[in-house]
């Protein structure tokens, strides 16, 4: 039984609230978005610092899993070296659908300044990366901005969208 | 005045070339004159066979021959207090000597002195490891063999350190290439998806200032913008597109009073300051 009184002529009326299923799901998967705790090299550091109480990610629902198979979003933060490139595509392949990268820092974007023959000259040759962060090392702000431009591009999703095939990368 | 130098073929000439330029050389002193280390070499010598000595920046430098290296640090280690081996590696001379020189630096915290011991190796020879005399030896010797590719034998667990298992050729090699070999730069595809699927990954972008005007999914030339993946190899791009912030509505940080939605076509350019 209510507790409350229920005014039918205010708010809208009646105590419900219509929406679309893209909507309600993007809502969900948006304000929850569970990344993975991998990091790779200093911009993991900036990572933690977003991670921990003056940042906060948690306000953003976002809380760092120890599983990948509990995560939805892999953070590649830092320098990605080709003898750990198939570990990361592995990580990344025990995910469960849906998912979503974020390439953080130069050299997971573009192999940055390490123009050598051991690092993997951008981490979108190994996956299909959503969002490129630049900055040696982003700042946690930055971090914050690419989680904040995710949610934005999830929003935009449809959740009845015919699965694409499965990219390559 | 200045004598007159005719200039026609002043291009040509070398512009600079400087007349005092040393190529820098650290001296060297004859282990005489250091009484310790004077001691140290007749020691040593009734044990190996020493080919040569000098001090350089401190250091005793000694050449041994190859075949000596374990006798050589058990008698500095146990006779002569050597206690500490610092470093090991090996130097690059295929290309000259056809080998490599195999350095190894030691430390007395008694006597405060410090040995560096040499030895030559040709580019196919083996080399005794000193593991079983220092546990340091252990990692040294295993990225000797991981980045120069010197073969050490009574290792007991001579693989690679820092490159994969499976890497082909040794890195630190003054032939090497600094991009890498073709194994290296398909390295994490062949791995991953595969050799067959080369094609559809594509080469490495090396070239870090590459710019493609016509690849409209990876760039976008400003005031020239079009939609994500359009086609404009002929032609087809706007002259112009009005400037504007990237994310939808503006970005409005600061309010409406401070900062308003920029729209190139409603501003106006001002003929005089206010």
């Amino acid at each position: 039984m209510a507790q409350h009184k229920v005014n039918y002529l205010q708010d809208g009326g009646a105590p419900i609230a219509l929406t679309t299923i893209d909507k309600i799901v993007n809502f969900g998967r948006s304000n929850s978005l569970w990344p993975l705790t991998y990091g790779l090299a200093c911009c993991a550091i900036e990572m933690m610092a977003t991670g921990a109480s003056r940042y906060d990610f948690d306000r953003f629902g976002t809380i760092f899993r120890a599983s990948p198979r509990q995560a939805d979003v892999i953070v590649i933060a830092g320098t990605l070296t080709k003898k750990h490139a198939e570990y990361m595509r592995r990580l990344y392949d025990q995910m469960p659908d849906p998912k979503w990268v974020i390439s953080m820092g130069s050299c997971a974007n573009t192999g940055g300044m390490f123009n050598t023959y051991a690092t993997v000259q951008g981490a979108d040759r190994i996956v299909p990366v959503d969002i490129y962060l630049p900055g040696c090392a982003p700042r946690p702000e930055t971090l914050q901005y690419a989680l904040m431009m995710l949610q934005k591009k999830i929003r935009r999703e449809s959740v009845f969208r015919a699965h694409k095939k499965k990219r390559l990368v | 005045m200045r004598k007159y130098t005719p200039k026609d073929d002043v291009q040509k000439k070398s512009y600079f070339n400087d007349r005092f330029f040393v190529t820098p050389s650290i001296p060297r002193t004859n282990p005489s004159e250091d009484e310790v280390f004077a001691n140290d070499i007749e020691n040593l010598d009734t044990s190996v066979k020493i080919l040569e000595t000098y001090i350089e920046a401190g250091h005793l430098v000694i050449y041994i021959n190859a075949c000596d290296n374990k006798k050589a640090i058990t008698y500095l280690r146990d006779q002569l207090d050597y206690d500490f081996l610092m470093e090991l590696s090996a130097i690059d001379y295929i290309s000259t000597r056809g080998g490599f020189e195999i350095f190894y630096e030691m430390l007395s915290t008694s006597k405060h002195k410090r040995i560096r011991l040499k030895c030559f190796i040709s580019e196919k020879e083996p080399i005794e490891s000193v593991e079983s005399l220092f546990k340091m030896a252990n990692w040294s010797e295993r990225e000797m063999y991981d980045m120069y590719g010197v073969k050490i034998v009574n290792h007991h667990n001579m693989k690679r350190i820092l490159m994969p298992d499976d890497w082909y050729d040794y890195p630190l090699r003054k032939t090497y290439p600094l991009h890498g070999d073709e194994t290296a730069q398909w390295y994490e595809v062949d791995k991953i998806f595969g050799k067959e699927n080369r094609d559809v990954i594509g080469p490495e972008e090396r070239d870090s200032a590459a710019v493609d005007r016509y690849d409209t999914t990876r760039f976008a030339r400003l005031g020239h913008e079009v939609e994500f993946g359009v086609d404009i190899t002929d032609g087809k791009e706007p002259e112009h597109t009005p400037l504007g912030y990237q994310e939808e509505g503006g970005v409005k940080l600061f309010g409406k009073r401070l900062v308003k939605e920029l729209h190139e076509d409603k501003s106006v350019t001002l003929d005089k300051r206010r």
